[in-house]
């Protein structure tokens, strides 16, 4: 048994949701009690989809147990195909149904049902939601595509056409997918490449027969579409690209990937005028972002992304970068060799939580959870992947890939840091009230440091996904009480080498505060005094 | 398409009064859109200020739990699931070994912790996991320090709020036993937001009533003492389980509508006064002045809502008595109102209330169920957070369910919040210009 207060996937059954509620005519008949359905409000609620997910629950109860369950989930496979008459219908188990071992696919086949069945086998006690839907994914393309749909001859084989792909991976309560499949289809365009089908969202069963049809594969997402890509891969002999386009970089070696499997010029796709990054960056007003401190956690992709760019692209310090999807771990501690960083492959936030203190970042990249912690310990931090929350479905256009994407991850990561002009006039007047600790950053009341408005903002802004704010602040409040006994613990400061801390900018002090603890311990010094503040600042000077 | 819908006479079971009006009612069995009852625990770890809630299930209980309030806010909450994992699916005896040691691990880093609950969940229920054998051994090992009890908050078993009727009912042989010559005693019970308790206990106190317990106490030493003294008043119209299970030591549960809206609130008080032979003359001045605020907030509502339509779809058992007050005091037509479990006896001066024209449905097949609402057409559908948008999109407004559990409702002083949880999404559909 593992013991979790807060899990960053779900069960696998609902990776299926995500993947059947992103498609057009496919229904999941989902062998599930009562309370299964909750996963219902994160489509309608967090992603705000005008419509339920296109899923039935079978809804056994107690009674139902060890008498006529499977008859219940005959009937309600009837009663869902006469009801939303599907192209294809998705059967399998949430985990309790797993255990009572109905074998919905051996009752779905039974039955003959007048459309295609794809069973899924998920397992719910050793497989999360990223899997799930990567399996799911795979198992609709593996029935569904037609083994006679081959690309037909191009123009140099005389046959008159561009180059055609399919985009696989986004899929519904995607992190910002929406956003990323217009900028890529934006490129393809300008490369001259046609799209076959993006899948899974919005794509149709037919569409998926028809996915042979394709020169090659765009994987946006290998969490959801590298199973089926590297099936297609094998099976229809479709190349697949490996390279995400989230960054100025990896959007340029992107375009050079897809153009080289076209066998089309990049120069067109390279040559977009909006990607204004790299002067940005250039930009002198962007001296003060140089080494600063930067943890990444996300999943593997967009973690293993923003790390590339945050050393790459705007010249910050990777301290700590990690994963909570062991499937591509891979991937992180390749990428954390470079950056000379240990990886962190965890589930468990509260060991994220640690290693963020540990690490002291100046930023922290990180997912709606790893918001929380950085905004409990006072440091800045932007949002990079899934698990979504209602925040991450932004009205306006808002990618994370091609050049406009990395538009959007420069203003997202700049702004919630103090900004280089601001960061010398609260040295300068850090005495006057306008600027004192509990005014914060003038421009982010919800990244100040001062725990009293921290608390105070939760409430405004901090709504939770499905609207229960009450239950949610009185445990923030359980929570400050711990920091709080935490703090009361460190008591070796001497009065003269405290109030010298205070005349540190708020905004480093709690690093500064850790890391001249952290030295003398490591010293073995009883007390610490002004002595040891200034020994700590210069060992850490960089 | 196989019509599953049948009427069945009025429970005539022991205790209920007379079959009145609302006979037939309408018994659904298919897909139920509800949370099943471990979601309880979102608002009673919050009541319960040193309790704990395990539940012993799978990830899809954790992500419920964490789905439904809207987590990821704190690092510590306290609550958390004993996530079940392949391994310990293999052999039982491993599995009191795992949830043993999950215990004794949560417990040394909470030392703060006095009541633990062991929550049964679908899949411990169905590998029958015996939680009552470990909250015993448990609590053996943790005496003097911490009670552990357990209760079953499935989905197989538990709608939504009988998650609390349960807790609650696993709390009651834990109770103290009143003394044999003890004066009579209320005791309120129901998990009620602080602020909203406290009101109740300054009108008991007021009326006279000197003795008064509430189930749950806010920490584990505050447990009330039941016995044949216990008159018991229920705050909450979904705890038939605990009910019994305190009669079956001996108390005796006062017979009373629920305490919503200016009529609701001053019957309950008024049963409670009347059990305890509190003078009425009294009572009616001690209840008179919340009476007229209560009256005078909900004027303000009147005007919108008075003939408005509205449909409840099944989720907390609060629908009859919600229904009743919208429609005795704010002149609300309920077209149906849809309950996941109809406790006649419990509901009873509620149900009586109800306009004859109101269709009473019980159960659910959600797919009907909106068939249903779609011919009506209803002015307002009460319904869950996975319906709301759905709903919404089709040009149909709709309320929350779930912010009539979480929110201070109960009451005179909260009369005219209730009132503006159903008159505001009407304001708001007449407001927009989008």
């Amino acid at each position: 048994m593992q013991l979790s207060v807060w899990t960053y996937e779900g069960p696998p059954h609902v990776g299926a949701m995500r993947v059947a509620t992103a498609m057009r005519g496919v229904h999941y008949l989902l062998h599930a009690p009562q309370g299964d359905t909750y996963a219902d409000l994160l489509f309608t609620m967090i992603e705000r989809r005008g419509c339920r997910p296109p899923v039935t629950y079978t809804t056994f109860q107690a009674r139902d147990l060890g008498k006529d369950t499977a008859d219940l989930f005959q009937r309600a496979a009837r009663d869902a195909y006469t009801r939303f008459d599907p192209q294809v219908m998705l059967v399998g188990s949430s985990c309790t149904a797993e255990l009572i071992q109905d074998d919905p696919a051996g009752m779905a086949e039974a039955m003959r049902l007048p459309c295609p069945v794809v069973p899924l086998e998920l397992p719910s006690y050793s497989r999360k939601e990223n899997w799930g839907a990567g399996e799911t994914f795979y198992q609709i393309v593996r029935h569904l595509a037609d083994r006679d749909v081959r690309p037909a001859p191009r123009a140099e084989e005389g046959g008159g056409r561009v180059p055609l792909v399919n985009i696989l991976g986004p899929a519904a309560l995607g992190f910002r997918h929406r956003d990323d499949v217009r900028e890529v289809r934006g490129i393809l365009d300008s490369l001259g490449i046609d799209v076959n089908c993006v899948a899974p969202l919005g794509a149709s069963p037919a569409e998926i027969a028809r996915i042979g049809a394709a020169d090659f594969n765009i994987v946006l997402y290998p969490e959801i579409g590298d199973s089926a890509a590297r099936w297609l891969e094998r099976e229809f002999k479709q190349p697949r690209t490996t390279t995400v386009p989230i960054g100025v970089g990896a959007t340029r070696d992107f375009i050079a990937e897809v153009a080289a499997l076209a066998g089309v010029d990049p120069e067109p796709a390279l040559a977009d005028g909006e990607s204004r990054v790299p002067w940005w960056s250039r930009s002198v007003d962007s001296t003060y972002l140089t080494g600063k401190r930067v943890f990444v956690f996300g999943d593997a992709t967009h973690a293993v992304a923003a790390a590339r760019v945050a050393h790459e692209e705007l010249g910050f310090e990777v301290v700590g970068l990690g994963c909570y999807n062991r499937e591509f771990a891979r991937e992180v501690r390749d990428a954390a060799k470079l950056y000379g960083v240990e990886p962190l492959i965890t589930d468990d936030h509260l060991e994220v939580e640690d290693a963020i203190a540990a690490a002291s970042p100046e930023l922290v990249l990180g997912t709606q959870m790893e918001r929380h912690i950085a905004k409990r310990q006072g440091v800045p931090c932007a949002v990079i992947s899934a698990p979504v929350h209602v925040q991450d479905f932004p009205a306006r256009h808002s990618p994370q890939m091609g050049f406009e994407g990395a538009n959007v991850l420069f203003d997202t990561w700049v702004h919630p840091l103090v900004m280089g002009l601001e960061e010398h006039l609260l040295t300068m007047f850090r005495e006057d009230f306008e600027f004192s600790d509990d005014a914060g950053a003038s421009h982010l009341a919800a990244h100040s440091p001062s725990r009293r408005a921290d608390h105070g903002s939760l409430l405004v802004t901090d709504v939770p996904a499905s609207g229960l704010q009450a239950a949610a602040t009185t445990r923030e409040e359980d929570r400050a009480s711990e920091y709080i006994r935490g703090d009361a613990e460190i008591s070796a400061w001497t009065a003269e080498a405290e109030a010298e801390l205070k005349k540190i900018p708020f905004f480093v002090r709690g690093k500064a505060k850790r890391n001249t603890e952290s030295f003398a311990a490591e010293q073995g010094r009883a007390a610490i005094d002004l002595e040891t503040l200034y020994d700590a600042k210069a060992h850490y000077a960089r | 398409m196989k019509r599953d819908t049948f009427s069945l006479p009025a429970d005539t079971g022991c205790g209920a009064p007379p079959a009145g009006k609302h006979t037939d009612v309408l018994r659904e069995r298919g897909q139920r859109e509800v949370f099943c009852g471990l979601t309880g625990i979102v608002w009673l770890h919050r009541k319960m200020q040193d309790a704990f809630f395990l539940v012993v299930g799978s990830r899809t209980c954790a992500h419920l739990l964490q789905s439904a309030a809207g987590v990821m806010i704190f690092a510590e909450p306290r609550f958390a699931t004993a996530i079940i994992e392949e391994r310990d699916l293999a052999g039982m005896a491993d599995c009191h070994e795992e949830l043993d040691r999950v215990v004794d691990r949560l417990l040394a880093r909470r030392p703060e912790i006095k009541q633990l609950f062991l929550v049964g969940s679908c899949p411990s229920e169905v590998i029958k996991l015996d939680l009552g054998k470990a909250a015993e051994r448990l609590g053996a090992k943790h005496a003097g320090q911490v009670r552990i009890l357990n209760y079953s908050g499935s989905g197989i078993e538990t709608t939504f709020t009988e998650g609390e009727d349960a807790c609650l009912a696993s709390l009651v042989p834990a109770m103290p036993k009143s003394a044999p010559d003890a004066a009579p005693e209320l005791l309120m019970v129901g998990s009620l937001p602080d602020i909203v308790e406290d009101q109740f206990l300054r009108l008991f106190a007021q009326l006279g009533i000197e003795h008064v317990g509430v189930l749950p106490a806010r920490t584990a030493d505050g447990l009330p003492a039941v016995g044949p003294n216990t008159r018991v008043l229920l705050a909450q119209p979904f705890l038939g389980e605990t009910a019994t299970a305190l009669e079956g030591r001996g108390a005796q549960r006062i017979d009373a509508p629920f305490p919503f809206g200016a009529e609701g609130t001053t019957a309950w008080l008024k049963a409670a006064a009347a059990a305890f032979g509190i003078d009425e003359m009294h009572a009616n001045a001690v209840i008179a002045p919340g009476r007229e605020r209560a009256k005078r907030a909900l004027e303000h509502h009147r005007e919108n809502l008075a003939g408005k339509r509205i449909t409840f779809l099944p989720d907390s058992q609060l629908e009859v008595p919600l229904a009743r007050f919208l429609a005795t005091e704010l002149g609300m037509e309920p077209v149906e109102v849809g309950t996941p479990y109809l406790n006649r006896k419990l509901v009873a001066r509620d149900l009586d209330q109800l306009p004859e024209s109101t269709r009473i449905s019980e159960g659910q097949d959600v797919d009907k169920q909106l068939d249903r609402v779609r011919a009506d057409r209803p002015d307002l559908t009460v319904c869950g957070l996975g319906l709301a948008n759905p709903l919404e999109a089709e040009g149909l407004s709709t309320k929350w369910a779930i912010e009539l559990v979480f929110s201070p409702i109960h009451g005179f002083e909260q009369a005219g919040d209730l009132a503006e949880l159903f008159a505001r999404p009407l304001r708001r559909r007449d407001v927009l210009q989008v």
